[in-house]
């Protein structure tokens, strides 16, 4: 299971929005026991390729929150980014660079404006699979 | 001689290379990644020669990017 504060989830909505018509992302940090994650930070990163259909972080913003998250002793948890036009799924490109099998890869679709959807999705080559994901 | 890595001291041979030092922590996928010493980026093509030195401090970031989902 994966837990986000709704605080944290508009934070990272109201990013997204204000990046249309680009996808945004960004970095989740916080606590894991063996089988739980727990949000404790959402970090907003400028997405390098300024598009709708492809992000790439900002390694000098990846850089600076990797050190903030060491400061605050938090670990990481793994990225999350929209999908402005496109469903909460990963797209073949999502799964091919998703390297770390242990990140959590949150995606929010902005398809439906009035009813954004965020999925966390744990991937391994070629397979993902939904994680149990609570907003509270 | 000392070196930090991802904020981890560790103990490593003196003249240390950052490309043997990829290939030390094990790094699956070192194309994806970029290495920072001392917050300076170090260009790839220089990780054979780039060596390190006492108290320097090392970090990797994985690249991470995405595509968006297409609908056929």
């Amino acid at each position: 299971m994966i837990k986000l504060k709704k605080d944290d989830f508009k934070i990272m909505l109201n990013h997204a929005t204000a990046e249309l018509p680009n996808e945004a992302c960004g970095l989740i940090a916080g606590v894991k026991n063996s089988s739980d994650k727990v949000i404790k930070k959402v970090y907003l990163l400028t997405n390098t390729d300024h598009s709708n259909e492809h992000f790439s972080l900002d390694p000098r913003e990846q850089l600076a929150a990797v050190k903030d998250m060491r400061a605050n002793s938090l670990v990481p948890l793994g990225n999350w980014h929209s999908h402005p036009e496109t469903p909460s799924r990963p797209s073949d490109e999502d799964k091919r660079l998703a390297y770390d099998k242990t990140a959590s890869y949150m995606i929010l679709s902005l398809m439906d404006r009035n009813n954004p959807v965020l999925n966390s999705f744990h991937i391994e080559g070629d397979a993902a699979e939904k994680e149990e994901l609570v907003i509270e | 001689m000392r070196i930090l890595v991802a904020g981890e001291t560790k103990e490593v041979k003196e003249g240390l290379t950052v490309a043997e030092l990829l290939i030390n922590e094990q790094v699956e996928t070192p194309e994806y990644v970029t290495v920072t010493v001392n917050d300076d980026f170090i260009d790839p093509a220089n990780f054979e020669k780039t060596e390190l030195k006492e108290n320097d401090s090392i970090e990797f970031l994985y690249f991470m990017g995405g595509g968006r989902y297409v609908v056929y």
